[in-house]
């Protein structure tokens, strides 16, 4: 068993409540900062950690903090990134869910660091049963005077509420989620300026994911210099993994950045290895913004070595052969797994969630969608698959916020590691006509049949 | 786009009232519109679960705002419904790890089983499917939103079971902490 | 500051952004805006037609950015060095944008009332191309009827927010909004509501295409047949000085005097905009100029033009033999002249 430190008493009964969780020697690291360190030592404590942001981006956290304006003296707001929707990730959820206050305590200890005293908890809309779940861990902090005015005598002042989103994964990125704080459409702000600067109400503002804030404590507790003594030197830590797909143990599990991917997949104290032992097609590792790969480039990076669950050997390669850890949505696909539809599945996402602000995106997602559908139901045209990357690269860096990236990135690479398949869709539209169509004639038996006409 | 117009009772309770306030009470007080998105929730929850345009002028009228800046937060977000709509509300995650584990089969049977397309109502009002975008519960795919919490690790029998409960009123739409 | 566009170098003020500059400079290098609109705050950024390669970041940074940058939105820095349309990238963003905005635009520029000045149509001639690429359907949206003035065409809007923030920063009740999202983000005021204040005439003036018009004017005449000029009346609301666009002695409608980058000068009330079509109103001061080289100024009155002549005009009442015959058309006789022209198939 790896190192735990969001998870080591995750399976202590009843630490979801106030009582246990601190009996378990919760809200230590509020004490121990509030007491006896400067909000700048603790600043100096999480860069010490180098832990780069759980949210998917890989941004250092407490560089980000170090950008807060302190100088203009206007009020500073810590907000929490609660807005999980990128599909395939669903580990902030299992950590609210369960030990609700200790992202509780992080936002304290973070918000003390920061000198803010509001500070909030975006949370989707359709984490209903947990916004009400943290709404009531909050209460109870509040009795136990860990919020409120002049916590613990020291004169620090803190108020944390949390707010509820609607529906809409655009708010998951930084200035989209502080334009819906504020009670808007959810469209990313043009940056600069960057929150740091101005965020919520034109005030300074650090927005931060649930994991990261969670591990706050635990390197306050323990020191940065500790936390970066976990995982490898340039991926420090331990990293909340949702495993999903055709695994036998689907779920949500805390690694320590740096073990193998074969091991995560295969052994059993994480996902058990492959459902019904189908062999393993492909994986989506960091949710499914990022670059797909194919089994050839799962377990071994294109030069041999074996490939880690860290931030580097994730992304060794580039796009060309590798992909990126982001945030931790792992997605495992096996041979009954046709790509062109899944791609179609992602493009629809996108399309469903782009907020229509700037054109490349809004236009682009929705043309994507239309010509990958068009292909997957058997009505593509060869020189189609050249226009989705036509498409895709013309959204691609282009746009307001990073979501035209992150649609444009699956098409790429599903056509750079899989073109063979969007061709016999191309060329077999018969064969293709049920949804299903890989489940009982795998792409495998048929591929000579493209690869055959390529010759 | 020309909107189609229902009529809706509106009732601003006094629990509501005080929940609204409560929530106001969160933000700054010249920034009354920042509690927009979590009032519509509570607001929504007690009309029927949709929102008709009389609605949200009152909730424009009590954060103080323009109507517009309601209707465009509304049919932006999709947790807002802008129509009547069952009281059951089946919301199946279709997106790639959902579709892998073959919600769309399930989504077929549902529908199937109901005698409705997706967006439809039954006839008795109870019931409405929708398919919707990830729900983030990949790994307990496949999966549906019905009121405050999911229902995972869907299978056809799990459904049925499920739509007998909604029928004999033993599923509660609203999660309640014990706290 | 000093910045370098295209080469050419200007010295401007800090705050001035790389479109600024541009405009300063002037010349092929000024990058197209669809969204951004220097007289209303905070628009800008979102078409993304300025898209501009930075490639020294400033004297203190040299380093260069990675992304294209929004021009009407990136602030200059001193030292900085900018590639507009001498960069490849740049012209192939322009390119993407344009064809984003036109896959879906309904391309009805010979029923359109803004055909001549239309940014999108102007945009399109520089960086579109004569074919598609878009097999699917059009996106299209039910029609809505915002008052008795302005007429809403959604199918041909691209979404630059400047109607928006014109109800927002010149009156204090807006009543329209963006309505959905994504690729069904539509202008509406959700109740087919008049939209009715003294100012609302400018959102025909700031829309960069078709889908906001004058009703007043509509289908009363291609806007190259009208001469515009300036004229001026003493008006309690605005300022009174707008642009009269006459056709012989009728005044078929009234707009804000716009410059060579289509922005009004000064915004005007309705009651100067749609009131008043008697020429008698108004004090004519003389005959506008479009300095831009845009779709209407390739026809405009103030340049000498030379005369077209179209080769097939002659015979192509009568169409070709083959169709001739398909429609039985035989007992019509052609010339022998003609006849030979239609064998050569020069139709």
């Amino acid at each position: 068993m790896g190192k735990q430190i969001l998870f080591d008493k995750i399976k202590v009964p009843g630490i979801k409540t106030y009582e246990v969780y601190r009996r378990e020697g919760g809200y230590a690291s509020v004490e121990k900062a509030l007491k006896t360190m400067t909000p700048d030592e603790v600043v100096t404590e999480v860069k010490n950690s180098q832990l780069k942001g759980r949210g998917g981006a890989g941004f250092p956290m407490g560089m980000k903090w170090s950008f807060i304006d302190k100088k203009s003296g206007n009020p500073r707001y810590l907000v929490c990134n609660a807005d999980e929707s990128e599909p395939g990730t669903f580990k902030d959820r299992f950590l609210m869910e369960y030990i609700p206050h200790l992202l509780i305590e992080g936002m304290i200890t973070g918000s003390y660091a920061l000198e803010a005293n509001r500070s909030y908890i975006y949370i989707r809309g359709e984490y209903m049963w947990i916004y009400k779940i943290l709404e009531n861990a909050i209460k109870e902090a509040y009795a136990a005077g860990w919020l409120g005015k002049n916590i613990l005598g020291t004169g620090y002042d803190l108020d944390l509420y949390v707010h509820v989103g609607a529906g809409a994964y655009i708010c998951g990125e930084e200035t989209a989620l502080i334009e819906s704080l504020e009670g808007k459409r959810g469209n990313p702000r043009i940056k600069p300026p960057f929150p740091a600067i101005s965020g919520l109400w034109a005030n300074p503002t650090v927005v931060n994911n649930v994991e990261s804030i969670s591990n706050v404590p635990w390197i306050v507790n323990n020191s940065g210099a500790e936390y970066a003594k976990i995982g490898t030197e340039k991926s420090t830590g331990t990293k909340l993994i949702s495993a999903s797909g055709h695994i036998k143990k689907p779920g949500v599990y805390e690694i320590e950045l740096g073990i193998t991917v074969y091991d995560f997949i295969n052994s059993d104290e994480y996902c058990g290895g492959m459902l019904d032992e189908h062999p393993i097609k492909a994986l989506v590792p960091g949710g499914s913004s990022v670059p797909i790969l194919p089994a050839h480039l799962i377990y071994k990076t294109a030069n041999g070595d074996d490939r880690l669950m860290s931030y580097e050997s994730m992304s060794d390669g580039g796009f060309a052969t590798g992909s990126m850890i982001g945030s931790g949505g792992f997605i495992v696909y096996n041979d009954t797994t046709c790509i062109v539809r899944n791609t179609w599945n992602f493009a629809r996402f996108y399309h469903h969630e782009s907020c229509g602000q700037c054109s490349p995106c809004r236009e682009g997602t929705g043309w994507l969608e239309k010509v990958l559908h068009r292909i997957e139901t058997g009505h593509g045209r060869e020189e189609d698959i050249d226009l989705l990357w036509d498409i895709q690269r013309k959204i691609e860096g282009n746009t307001i916020c990073p979501l035209g990236d992150a649609a444009a990135w699956p098409v790429a690479a599903a056509i750079r590691h899989f073109r063979d398949e969007f061709e016999y869709h191309v060329r077999f539209p018969e064969k293709i006509k049920n949804r299903d169509h890989y489940v009982a004639e795998p792409f495998e038996k048929v591929k000579h049949l493209v690869s055959g006409q390529l010759t | 786009m020309e909107r189609k117009q229902y009529k809706q009772e509106i009732n601003i309770t006094p629990q509501l009232m005080e929940r609204i306030n409560e929530l106001l009470s969160h933000y700054p007080a010249d920034k009354k519109k920042s509690a927009l998105l979590p009032v519509l929730h509570d607001v929504q929850d007690a009309h029927d679960n949709w929102l008709s345009i009389e609605l949200m002028d009152k909730v424009a009228e009590i954060l103080e705002i323009k109507p517009i800046e309601v209707y465009e937060v509304v049919s932006f977000y999709t947790m807002y419904n802008q129509r009547p709509i069952g009281k059951y509300m089946f919301e199946f995650c279709q997106t790639s790890c959902c579709a892998t584990r073959g919600v769309e089969d399930l989504m077929d049977y549902t529908c199937n089983k109901l005698g409705v397309k997706l967006g439809e109502t039954t006839t008795d009002g109870l019931f409405e499917i929708r398919g919707v975008e990830c729900l983030g519960a990949c790994g307990y795919a496949p999966m549906m939103q019905l009121g405050d919490t999911y229902q995972e690790h869907l299978t056809k029998e799990k459904i049925d079971q499920i739509i007998e409960d909604c029928k004999d009123g033993k599923i509660n739409l609203h999660y309640q902490t014990n706290g | 500051m000093k910045v370098t566009i295209d080469g050419q170098s200007i010295e401007v003020e800090p705050g001035t952004t790389i479109l600024q500059a541009a405009r300063m400079i002037g010349g092929e290098s000024v990058p197209p805006a669809m969204c951004y609109y220097s007289k209303l705050k905070g628009s800008g950024g979102k078409c993304r037609a300025c898209l501009v390669e930075v490639a020294k970041g400033s004297e203190a940074d040299p380093r260069p950015m990675p992304k294209l940058m929004a021009s009407c939105v990136t602030g200059v820095m001193d030292g900085m060095e900018v590639n507009s349309i001498k960069s490849e990238r740049v012209t192939e963003a322009r390119k993407s944008v344009t064809e984003f905005l036109l896959i879906n635009h309904p391309l009805d520029c010979p029923v359109c009332d803004q055909a001549g000045e239309c940014d999108l149509q102007n945009l399109s001639f520089k960086h579109g191309k004569s074919q598609t690429r878009f097999i699917e359907e059009k996106r299209t949206f039910e029609p809505e009827d915002i008052g008795p003035n302005i007429q809403l065409h959604m199918n041909r809007c691209i979404l630059c927010y400047r109607c928006v923030m014109v109800a927002d920063q010149l009156t204090d009740n807006r009543v329209h909004g963006v309505m959905d999202r994504g690729d069904h983000s539509n202008i509406s005021t959700c109740l087919s509501k008049a939209i009715d204040n003294e100012f609302s005439g400018n959102m025909i003036d700031v829309c960069p295409v078709g889908a906001l018009t004058d009703k007043t004017f509509r289908f009363k005449q291609r806007v190259w047949f009208n001469k515009p000029y300036n004229a001026h009346r003493n008006c309690t609301k605005c300022c009174g000085k707008t642009t009269v666009w006459m056709f012989g002695n009728e005044i078929q409608r009234v707009t804000g005097r716009k410059d060579e980058f289509h922005e009004v000068e000064e915004f005007i009330c309705n009651e100067c905009r749609f009131d008043h079509k008697d020429p008698t109103h108004w004090t004519i001061e003389g005959p506008r100029k479009f300095e831009k080289d845009s779709v209407i100024n390739q026809n405009n009155y103030t340049q000498k033009l030379d005369t077209v002549v179209i080769e097939t005009e002659t015979g192509i009442l009568k169409g070709r033999e083959q169709d001739r015959k398909k429609i039985s058309m035989p007992s019509v006789p052609l010339k022998r002249e003609e006849k030979e022209i239609f064998n050569e198939g020069n139709v």
